[in-house]
């Protein structure tokens, strides 16, 4: 038993090596002073050279600012009709059309980017030709693409959340008169609020991560910021794109320890509430 | 204005319904119909589904020869196999690697599992496309590992591994690991050691009892792992096009060729058929999978 449990331990250490020296070497080469990557230039290096480079760039700048305000649109939008969706999938029981509905949230999961995006871009040149709009393809498609296999997500995420409860709080208040649209916000809404702001993130990462469909429903001057590095990297490595990387792994991290503390907080407060409680009625 | 329950309902489970009718399954319509068009010089660049020759009534123009096309060029079939053989290859990759992972995650503390499985998944949260890129830095020629190779005397001409079939593989792999360990973990989390330690009592060794008990019983999420990787592994465009071999196409990569670099919208919509009849079995399996998973939740 011993050895096995030692195998697959070392296993999993190995595992998070593999995971993580990629990133690790992208934060260390970006200090790096030298031209060519991954070769470390001793004698002047550490250096934030490549972080200056990064923001004198316009492009990068601009592809970035465009992605922030799509991932922000399209996350919302997810989240709206993926919280419509797995409320009808998990509370509804067997409607008609359920299958449908059901089907087509879990397959935008799985389906190859390549296929998502062809399918969407014919779809908007078929729109265009039959009732004259969307006006050519740019930000406006983007976002409707990247609400469509974002949505897909959240309605798993709050889906398998509201699995997770039973109903009767919602029946208790529907039974005391409440309408459906107050039991709602009262109710369901506090209690699926962790899954829709979970969900809400990842969509957004989604879409501020997303390059293939983005490049089929894409036009000219609306490059994202993943097409940016993309058309950059394509030919090689460059360090500037090291220094933004490590920027964008800095974000994330402060955010995670920013989410896990705020979690601890509301937990050590939730104990401390049922403990008062506790007290106050022996 | 106060809407009735059955209405509410109708609504809620309608908005979605529609929206995903309308940018989901019609474009998947939309490819089909296209796929049984030619290219023409025109705007759009195919020739349409019904035309009005002679009389008032129209004719309907179905082309076979964006398929038959597929079919007379081995450049199709031969990348087509070839995705197939990466994504199989990466997937039993991933479950070599993410199967011990997952079970050594599965059998320790809870305390320390919430912290390991954010490990796990923190990489995800980062781009996927600059994770990618980050293997460029150290596979290539003049990159970290060879350097590291050539310093500790291992080797004396650096190793050839960027542009080749190994680095498409660590690509699938490293970026797909996560999709394989999660599904694989929530099965083993639930199994009951006491079972173990009932056939260690009866005698057996600890790695016929995982052979004999563990294994059969993970067979669902093993499956559930396999087809989250397999499925987006076989139209990859990221990785091959980033890390790998440039004599030896993807499927995915083909299909975004002839549709941005030859323009032909039909050849491009016949190869996304093509790739969707291999997929669409597995596809469907993982989709009862999913929906057996939560009908076991409620």
């Amino acid at each position: 038993m011993k050895s096995r449990g030692l195998f697959t331990r070392v296993a999993l250490v190995l595992g998070l090596i593999f995971l993580y020296a990629p990133i690790l070497s992208m934060v260390i080469f970006s200090f790096n002073n030298s031209r060519l990557v991954t070769v470390w230039d001793a004698v002047n290096s550490p250096t934030l050279k490549w972080y200056g480079v990064l923001m004198h760039n316009s492009q990068i700048l601009g592809a970035a600012w465009l992605s922030i305000r799509i991932a922000l649109v399209s996350a919302t939008g997810a989240v709206i009709l993926g919280t419509l969706a797995g409320m009808a999938l998990a509370r509804y029981g067997a409607f008609r059309g359920r299958m449908l509905l059901a089907g087509m949230t879990t397959a935008p999961i799985v389906m190859p980017e390549v296929i998502t995006g062809l399918s969407l871009l014919l779809l908007f040149v078929a729109l265009e030709q039959l009732i004259g709009w969307p006006h050519g393809v740019g930000a406006v498609t983007i976002t409707l693409a990247h609400i469509t296999f974002c949505m897909a997500y959240v309605t798993v995420v709050v889906q398998s959340r509201l699995t997770g409860f039973d109903e009767s709080l919602e029946e208790a208040a529907m039974d005391l008169g409440a309408r459906p649209v107050k039991v709602f916000f009262r109710i369901t809404l506090p209690l699926i609020l962790p899954a829709i702001a979970s969900g809400w993130l990842l969509a957004f990462t989604l879409s501020w991560d997303d390059l293939v469909i983005t490049q089929f429903v894409a036009g000219p001057g609306s490059s994202t910021l993943p097409m940016v590095i993309f058309s950059k990297v394509r030919f090689g490595v460059t360090p500037d794109i090291n220094a933004l990387a490590t920027i964008m792994v800095l974000v994330v991290a402060t955010g995670i320890a920013i989410s896990t503390i705020w979690m601890r907080y509301r937990e050590k407060r939730r104990e401390r509430d049922l403990r008062l409680a506790a007290a106050s009625n022996p | 204005m106060r809407l009735s329950r059955a209405a509410g309902r109708r609504w809620v489970a309608g908005v979605p319904t529609f929206w995903l009718l309308l940018l989901f399954l019609i474009p998947f319509l939309i490819v089909f119909r296209i796929s049984f068009s030619e290219v023409r010089l025109a705007i759009p660049p195919y020739t349409p589904l019904l035309t009005w020759h002679h009389s008032w009534w129209p004719s309907i123009e179905l082309h076979g020869s964006a398929y038959s096309f597929l079919f007379t060029d081995s450049l199709y079939v031969s990348s087509y196999l070839y995705s197939v053989k990466v994504a199989a290859i990466s997937t039993l990759l991933c479950l070599l690697i993410g199967y011990p992972m997952a079970y050594a995650i599965a059998r320790s503390s809870p305390s320390s599992r919430s912290v390991l499985l954010m490990l796990i998944v923190l990489p995800f949260w980062t781009s996927f496309l600059l994770r990618v890129y980050a293997w460029i830095g150290l596979l290539k020629n003049n990159g970290v590992i060879n350097n590291v190779l050539m310093y500790l005397g291992v080797i004396h001409h650096p190793l050839v591994m960027l542009q080749t079939d190994f680095a498409v593989y660590i690509g699938i792999v490293y970026s797909y690991l996560p999709f394989m360990i999660l599904p694989l973990y929530a099965n083993l989390e639930k199994h009951d050691p006491a079972l173990l330690e009932a056939a260690a009592d009866l005698g057996a060794r600890p790695f016929r009892a995982f052979l004999r008990v563990t294994l059969p019983q993970s067979l669902a999420g093993i499956v559930a792992g396999s087809l989250l990787v397999f499925i987006p592994a076989v139209g990859e465009y990221v990785i091959p096009t980033l890390l790998g071999r440039t004599d030896q196409l993807m499927i995915g990569r083909v299909l975004s060729d002839e549709f941005f670099e030859n323009r032909d919208w039909p050849v491009a919509s016949a190869v996304a058929i093509l790739i969707l009849l291999l997929l669409v079995i597995p596809i469907m399996l993982f989709q009862r999978m999913q929906r057996r998973e939560l009908e076991a939740a409620q």
